[in-house]
């Protein structure tokens, strides 16, 4: 885990006070037209000049309205309202809170990052989120360094960097900056009915043969063992590909794929998982499926049509409206595919998520980072537990909480997992065209198309491109 | 002084319109000439010009020409089918049930049908994506499907195979035409004066006869404008193919058209500047092939 010192964050801020000079010839000819053009924004506010007080230590002017925009999926924006807002309030009574929720993210807000209006808290997700590598290039991301070295507001003697999940700082950097706040911690893995499990005297498996045995029992019965939905969320086959791909070969596997690395894509554990999941679907799969979204696909789920689903922990919330009593949401690790697996058994994905920033050139970044501040709270956390079942990366928040079955299987198996964590993907964020690729050529191969040696050769090739692309900028991650 | 102030008044009423008309239509499509010259990410204050690089890539981007060919299919395939369907409809309604009383008349309740055809053609675009997800869902629950796995076949996965899947989404714009082209070749069937049927049907024109010899060469000013509308909706596709087959044009992006790519571009993969050069690609062949169906199909009109 890499924690950026000082020195590091003095660098980021010349770095960007200099940004703001170096400027295009020729571009004045845009003017008055929908790229904006004309003067080049003033050089971002950028949040270091900290004050001494643990109670602000961003120096927020009470007095400042603050406009903030919620995605409002999944987790809906209750959360957002109800608790954050209603917390910032509490702090600064004078200051007014605009509320924006959306999920058109990025129709609403690029053309306000055009014309400089911009909220000053985004929660940037969904499928139509903001492409966060190309507004930080812009300097519009404030630095959040200044929001992780700041006290936390539950014990003022820690600062935020120490009350969160390591992976948070990790996840922050965009071009070697600390830009993004993840916020939510997930589970993933395969998904089943622990009901229906103990009803027929079944076991997780634990390794390949056993689940192909189960499979077996299962299909006799007319379930099926595996699907996912073709239509709309071949990611989370794509996402399990590669859980199981760093499963066999360890997390270096995923973190050569982030990395461009030369041949990442042919390695041995990459086309191992390829291979397993292919034939999997060949001998237990319904091609139907292909064709089916993520809710028709969870539905049958719940319709115990089929055992196993590969998606994350807020399967249990997204669906709770539809769940029948007879079905209950808990993990099972990815089994052992081979003998000599890297990560042994349990090794499942944890992950953080859901985007967070603040605009480096709104009109309350000080505002924005103590908003932040405020989430990253126990009473922050806590109420976004409450409102949305789902876990924050604010260590111990969810304590004393009476948590949902599913979150709570979540929890034990990271426990058993210890520290057999499999990594997220980055380049799902950094390269969306490569992501995009992949979950259409996921299809391809699943459906039995092309051999899962061409499925490598043709992510291989793409990701090439991709690392040939100058005008594509190149992120990098270690450990 | 008299044809100033004529002039004047018509200008006055113009003025509205063509300033919306500018600000709206025209400076758009001036914007995208332009932005397809930059590297546009959407968000950048300043974008470079690069010249023609966006265009030369276009050339060596298999995806584009996927959607080209594409576009081709439809160019072909959904004129021809919705002309002859509509037109073998709309002489059944009007002129099938052969001389009756005065003149020609149509077959028994045409008057019922003609408000039928017309129903898919006031559906939204979405509502017809939606219902045909629905008719073609791939399992026992599809409408299709259903029927198939009832009558112990095997489902047929009418959006999944990539062989099949623009067919299918074909067939459903087919449909949603037909209604349309019907009412309008109706209306042009009844600008054609009944004598000329009449004169035929005497000497023993049979209604195949009556169609090939009569019908249809004095249809061919409202055949020709049903073409060009036609053409140009191929090159559209967007919503149906979005909501249908997905974002991608799925599977395995043998559905995509160019509206779906530019889409996928500007607004998921931030290259606005390329995604331009599309738009601005598929400006030119929708003009191009609106110019060449007009020019081919230019003849002396005949008068009636």
């Amino acid at each position: 885990m890499t924690h950026p010192g000082e020195i590091t964050r003095r660098q980021l801020i010349r770095r960007i006070g200099l940004a703001a000079l170096v400027v295009g010839p020729g571009a004045g000819l845009l003017s008055g037209c929908a790229t904006g053009g004309g003067e080049e924004p003033a050089a971002p506010v950028t949040s270091a000049t900290g004050s001494a007080d643990p109670r602000n230590p961003f120096g927020v002017d009470a007095r400042k309205p603050l406009k903030v925009t919620i995605f409002s999926g999944g987790y809906g924006d209750a959360y957002a309202k109800e608790i954050h807002e209603a917390l910032y309030k509490k702090e600064f009574p004078g200051a007014a809170v605009e509320h924006n929720a959306t999920q058109q993210i990025s129709t609403q807000l690029r053309p306000l990052f055009v014309s400089g209006d911009v909220p000053d808290v985004v929660n940037n997700s969904g499928p139509q989120a903001l492409d966060l590598v190309a507004l930080a290039e812009q300097g519009h991301l404030a630095d959040l360094t200044a929001l992780f070295d700041a006290p936390s507001i539950d014990d003022p003697a820690k600062k935020i960097r120490d009350v969160v999940t390591p992976a948070v700082l990790d996840n922050a950097k965009i071009d070697g900056k600390d830009l993004v706040l993840n916020y939510t911690v997930s589970h993933r893995a395969l998904w089943y009915n622990a009901k229906l499990f103990a009803a027929k005297g079944w076991t997780v498996p634990r390794t390949w043969a056993e689940f192909t045995a189960l499979g077996d029992k299962a299909k006799a019965e007319g379930i099926l063992l595996f699907a996912y939905p073709g239509q709309k969320g071949p990611y989370y086959q794509l996402w399990n590909v590669l859980y199981t791909a760093a499963k066999i070969g360890g997390n270096q596997a995923v973190i050569d794929i982030d990395n461009l690395v030369d041949g990442a894509w042919k390695t041995e554990p990459v086309k191992q998982a390829v291979t397993a999941w292919v034939d999997i679907q060949a001998k237990y799969g319904d091609k139907a499926y292909f064709g089916l979204d993520h809710t028709q696909t969870q539905v049958k789920h719940l319709q115990d049509k089929l055992l196993f689903y590969p998606v994350g922990s807020w399967i249990e919330n997204e669906m709770a409206k539809d769940k029948p009593d007879g079905f209950e949401y808990a993990i099972a690790p990815i089994p052992d595919v081979t003998a000599a697996d890297k990560m042994p058994y349990g090794a499942i994905q944890v992950g953080v998520g859901e985007n967070f920033f603040v605009a480096a050139r709104g009109k309350n970044p000080q505002g924005g980072l103590e908003y932040l501040r405020i989430m990253l709270s126990k009473d922050g956390a806590r109420g976004f537990t409450e409102k949305t079942q789902n876990l924050t990366v604010v260590n111990g928040a969810a304590e004393g909480l009476d948590l949902p079955p599913g979150l709570r299987s979540a929890a034990k198996a990271q426990d058993a997992a210890g520290q057999n964590i499999i990594t997220d993907a980055r380049f799902e964020g950094w390269y969306k065209e490569l992501f995009d690729y992949g979950t259409e050529q996921i299809n391809v191969v699943m459906a039995g198309r092309i051999t899962p040696d061409e499925f490598c050769s043709r992510m291989q090739a793409k990701a090439d491109t991709i690392k040939k692309d100058g005008s594509v900028p190149k992120q990098t991650r270690g450990e | 002084m008299e044809r100033w102030r004529t002039y004047g008044f018509v200008a006055g009423f113009l003025a509205v319109p063509i300033v919306l008309y500018t600000v709206f239509v025209i400076s758009p499509y001036v914007q995208a000439f332009q932005i397809s010259l930059t590297d546009w990410n959407g968000i950048a204050a300043r974008p470079a010009y690069v010249g023609l690089d966006n265009f030369g890539r276009l050339l060596g981007d298999e995806v584009f020409w996927r959607a080209l060919r594409n576009h081709g299919i439809l160019l072909l395939v959904l004129p021809i089918a919705t002309i002859v369907i509509a037109l073998f409809f709309a002489f059944v309604l009007n002129l099938g049930g052969g001389a009756r009383g005065p003149g020609m008349a149509g077959v028994r309740g045409s008057g019922f049908y003609r408000v039928v055809f017309f129903f898919p053609q006031v559906l939204a675009v979405a509502v017809v994506g939606v219902l045909f997800k629905a008719v073609y869902r791939p399992d026992e629950s599809g409408v299709i499907n259903g029927a198939l796995i009832r009558l112990g076949m095997e489902p047929v996965g009418w959006l999944i195979e990539p062989d099949l899947a623009l067919w299918s989404i074909i067939a459903v714009m087919v449909w949603q035409a037909v209604g349309f082209y019907v009412v309008l070749f109706s209306a042009g069937m009844a600008a054609i004066p009944k004598d000329y049927f009449e004169a035929a049907a005497l000497d023993g024109a049979g209604r195949v006869r009556l169609f090939f010899s009569i019908t249809l060469p004095l249809l061919r000013d409202t055949v020709q404008v049903g073409w060009v509308y036609l053409g140009i909706a191929a090159f559209d596709g967007f919503a149906l193919i979005q909501v249908l087959a997905g974002e991608k044009g799925e599977p395995d992006g043998a559905t995509t058209v160019l509206p779906i790519e530019i889409w996928k571009n500007a607004f998921s993969y931030s290259k606005v500047g390329y995604a331009s050069a599309m738009g601005v690609a598929l400006f030119f062949l929708t003009v191009t092939f609106a110019v060449l169906t007009l020019r081919t199909t230019r003849r002396e009109r005949i008068d009636l």
